[in-house]
């Protein structure tokens, strides 16, 4: 499957590019993701524990950075496999761009599935990728912009706003 | 009266005593002292190249008895495919290596990569996830036509291309371009028989016991022929002799040709038991029953038929592209060919029939006979062609497929069969009367009226039933001779047990073969018992399959009693001091013509078996006979059906309304198990034209392998049938003149489906050519979409 998306993120765009190469932050990103090790030279180490559909598997896998043109562009690619259920790989192609806001952050995400994950999870494995993509970008988001009040999207911003301050 | 005993009685199924008690011995309820449990590693990419499989920590988990990888069977053989297609070149076709466990590279979703020998099945599993494998994944080849350009992926790197055999069969090339150029009409037509998944209810079990002490091993295995396992493992594969190999086929629940075949890890649990000295036991899971039985189906066809001037077909030509899968399944290269390019005369007179088959080595799971085999693929493009004939031509589909019927027999097709008998025309008079066809239209008006789309699809259908002459299919590729073999025991006190080659998994042998041994001696059916399915009890029969039971095994074992007739006539002309001409046997009494003088069936039977007064000098004592019988020809049932049914055109959902099926069977022995067989097929045919689908991306994973992505018919899903067999033309060729009942449902029904869901549409105002299998309301919709 493929998608693809934008957001719009305030920070400036090299510090949004750091933050792409920096394991810390990856791990905090990556939905169900237990350990994250290595570099941005040499690759990531990920550890992930998620479920599809019926299917709940820990991952173990390598995350390879390429095509990296700091601070405009990088390819991330990476395969996880799950033992019984099978193995899951994709790859995203992500692009910054200055914009008066901060950083337009675009990305192209392509999954593929295999093993027990395709034969059990076909049908739910579109939604379930879109799911944990725009996951990963707005934990990235959050993880760059901080948890501040200015920082959440425009329609919740009021609401949550004023859950924040209710709960400290 | 109906009868209440023999032939043409219908009796309750005996075996569904145990049946439906929960008393059944299925292979998976065979537990031998001492057994490990076998979990087998399987790749979970299409098409990949193994650099290395590490198991040495698996090796090392509780409960881990041993290990094995491809590496183990080297020097052991493949597993063998039964019959050699020659190309329309005169080649042989390409046959592959076919390893027990992988070598080298994995070839679809489901090769068995490892085999995990341990104590339990859970340390097994527990231990498979820790097997370290290096696999390079490989672009797969998928798509049938695709497979076949210039570099695409190869499935077997030796081969040099995807191609197994271009197979042309029937009239030649000059005749029929002829004849197509001379038209006035040319109708053609391009569609997929869906790939199928069997889905028998019992999964595939094998358990394999090794006694050293005497060096001889038994397997025992969910098959529908121990024999034919027993020759292709020991002969072909492991080089265990027969008399040191048996094999045991208990209760199988359901086999639908998928356990015809010789899979590996039969071969598996046979090899690993004599390795270790210990039985060894698989029990297939559901989800690896979807990528490791064969499947079924998967042609692609573009077929196109001549007419003339008055709608005379004149010449039909097919083009198929036929999906063999990764590898070649033990009857795989005859379904497509044989058992299908034979039958594309259909009913019909046409005079000029070629067919063009290629078949095509993909990343997929190996492909082979699924109830009907060849013969449904022959019936759903022939049925749906001649509908869009009638379409086309604004003619009525019934009146042009009268109008082209065989109507003399014997009638030797351009396909090489031969037809014995047959009478299409009585069986579609008996359809459209169960149909009402008459009052259809106003059915159509009705219907229109409350919004809804009313069809009526009619088709007809051939097959050839029987399997099959030996010394025919020797010459077409056949590795194997095709008779069947029963041994009639008749014991001292009169009892009877006949050991049979046929195999009974579903189809009720138990209860109809009695019938027939009964009707014929006199006695009453429950004095007789079938002995099936070991090859240490069995005389040498080749199972069942292709609805040969009854028609070839059937035929032996009329023949064995023949000659327990004979013998027991000797006994008695001496019991009652008369000449062997003389005597007659009658309800279960040998009497003298003419006299009344007799001597009862358990009388004779004892002297044979306490031979005080007994001809010693003339015959021997016991009576046990066995014959085998090799039929003359195939059988051809034959019939017409039709399904009436209605689209919403909102939604496209179809409901059928009802489903008729008028067969001509020859004769009946058990006329309620033929319409529980009929049945069965058609829930079979109705689950491949409305739901049934198996699917693969383009990297060659199977998308659709548990019951949440691969839709099984339901209960709710078939209507209440119509079913009729009294047209009735005898086999002309075998003893009981029966023709085959199990597959026909199958057959006949997929295209009556399809040719309703047209008929509604266009009846509606709506120009649908054509819609491919399974037509899902998402299908129908798009179609109505223009």
């Amino acid at each position: 499957m493929q998608m693809s998306d934008s957001r719009t993120i305030k920070a400036p765009q090299d510090v949004v590019f750091a933050a792409i190469l920096n394991p810390e932050i990856l791990k905090q990103c990556v939905p169900g993701c237990t350990e994250m090790s290595g570099s941005a030279e040499e690759g990531f180490e990920a550890t992930v524990v998620q479920k599809v559909g019926p299917v709940k598997a820990t991952f173990k896998g390598a995350v390879q950075l390429s095509d990296v043109d700091a601070p405009n562009s990088v390819t991330l690619s990476g395969e996880g496999k799950g033992g019984a259920a099978g193995f899951a790989k994709g790859g995203a192609n992500v692009k910054l761009e200055a914009v008066e806001e901060g950083t337009l952050l675009t990305y192209e995400v392509e999954a593929k599935v295999g093993g027990k994950l395709a034969q059990l999870g076909s049908r739910i494995i579109d939604g379930f990728a879109k799911k944990m993509a725009d996951q990963f970008f707005a934990n990235f988001q959050e993880a760059v912009e901080g948890p501040s009040e200015e920082g959440e999207t425009a329609e919740e911003a009021p609401k949550k706003g004023w859950f924040k301050k209710i709960t400290g | 009266m109906p009868k209440d005993n023999g032939i043409g009685a219908s009796p309750k199924r005996r075996e569904d005593v145990r049946f439906l008690t929960g008393a059944g011995q299925y292979t998976d309820d065979i537990n031998v002292h001492g057994q490990t449990y076998v979990h087998f590693l399987r790749s979970d990419v299409a098409h990949g190249t193994i650099n290395k499989i590490d198991t040495a920590a698996a090796s090392e988990m509780p409960g881990v008895v041993r290990i094995f990888t491809g590496a183990d069977f080297e020097g052991v053989g493949g597993l063998p495919c039964g019959w050699q297609v020659t190309d329309k070149d005169g080649n042989p076709m390409k046959e592959p290596a076919h390893p027990v466990l992988a070598q080298g590279k994995v070839r679809h979703v489901g090769d068995p990569i490892a085999a995990i020998v341990a104590e339990s099945l859970e340390e097994a599993r527990n231990a498979a996830e820790a097997i370290e494998l290096d696999i390079d994944e490989l672009p797969a080849a998928v798509d049938m036509k695709a497979a076949l350009q210039a570099g695409a992926p190869l499935v077997h790197d030796d081969l040099g291309d995807n191609l197994c055999y271009d197979w042309q069969f029937g009239t030649d090339t000059e005749t029929v371009d002829k004849a197509f150029a001379e038209a006035a009409h040319v109708t053609t037509l391009e569609l997929r028989n869906n790939r199928l998944v069997a889905n028998p209810m019992e999964p595939r079990v094998a358990v394999g016991d090794y006694a050293r002490a005497n060096d001889e091993s038994t397997l025992y295995t969910t098959s529908q022929n121990p024999h034919v396992i027993r020759l292709l493992m020991g002969a072909f594969v492991l080089g265990i002799p027969e008399h040191k190999l048996r094999v045991v086929a208990p209760d199988v629940g359901g086999g639908f040709g998928t356990k015809i075949f010789h899979y590996a890890e039969e071969a598996f649990v046979t090899f690993a038991s004599r390795q270790l000295n210990r039985p060894v036991k698989w029990t297939s899971t559901r989800s690896e029953a979807f990528m490791s039985d064969a499947h079924g189906r998967d042609h692609v066809t573009t077929i196109q038929l001549a007419l003339d001037a008055d709608n005379n077909f004149t010449a039909l030509r097919t083009d198929t592209h036929a999906n063999m899968g990764a590898y070649l399944s033990t009857f795989a290269s005859c379904t497509p060919t044989w058992l299908h390019g034979t039958l594309m005369a259909g009913n019909y007179k046409t005079p000029a029939v070629q067919v063009n088959v290629k078949a095509v080595f993909t990343n997929t799971v190996p492909v082979d006979a699924y109830r009907g085999a060849g013969r449904p693929e022959a019936t759903f493009s022939l049925e749906r062609l001649v509908d869009k004939a009638a379409r086309e031509l604004g003619v009525d589909p019934v009146a042009l497929r009268r109008q082209n019927f065989i109507t003399q027999f014997p009638y030797a097709t351009p396909v090489a069969v031969e037809y014995d008998t047959g009478d299409y025309n009585a069986t579609m008079d008996t359809l459209e009367k169960m149909v009402d066809r008459a009052g259809f239209e106003e059915r159509r008006k009705e219907a229109a009226a409350r919004g809804k789309l009313r069809g009526l699809g009619v088709n007809c259908y051939i097959e050839a039933c029987g399997i099959a002459p030996s010394n025919l299919v020797g010459q077409l590729g056949a590795r194997a001779g095709l008779y069947d073999a029963a041994t009639v025991r008749v014991n001292a006190t009169g009892s009877i047990s006949v050991m049979v080659g046929a195999h009974s998994h579903g189809q009720g042998h138990e209860t109809v073969f009695p019938q027939v041994v009964a009707e014929m001696l006199g006695i009453d059916e429950s004095m007789v018992d079938i002995v099936h399915g070991d090859t240490s009890k069995i005389p040498f029969g080749m199972g069942t399959y292709g609805s040969r039971s009854l028609a070839v095994c059937g035929s032996a074992m009329v023949r064995a009693t023949e000659k327990i007739i004979n013998k027991a006539k000797k006994i008695a002309a001496h019991l009652l001091e008369a000449s062997e001409g003389d005597i007659e046997l009658k309800d279960g009494q040998f009497s003298v013509a003419g006299t009344d003088k007799s001597v009862a069936w358990g009388d004779v039977t004892l002297a044979a078996y306490v031979p005080h007064n007994y001809p010693l000098e003339d015959i021997e004592p016991g009576l046990e006979e066995t014959a085998f019988y090799d039929p003359a020809n195939f059988t051809y049932p034959s019939g017409a059906y039709a399904c009436e049914l209605e689209v919403d055109p909102e939604t496209g959902k179809i409901e059928i309304i009802q489903f008729a099926a008028a067969d001509d069977f020859g004769n009946v022995v058990n006329p309620m198990i033929v319409e529980g067989q009929v049945h069965g097929g058609l829930a079979q045919g109705i689950g491949q034209a409305m739901l049934e689908n198996c699917a693969y991306d383009e990297n060659g994973q199977l998308l659709s392998a548990s019951y949440m992505d691969y839709a099984m018919p339901r209960a709710s899903d078939v209507p209440f049938y119509k079913v009729d067999h009294s047209n009735v033309t005898p086999c002309t060729h075998n003893p009981l003149g029966v023709k085959g009942c199990g597959e026909a449902g199958a057959i006949g029904s997929p295209p009556a489906l399809v040719n309703a869901v047209l008929d509604a549409l266009n009846g509606g105002g709506y120009d649908v050519a054509h819609i491919d299998m399974p037509m899902s309301p998402s299908r129908v919709w798009q179609a109505m979409q223009g």
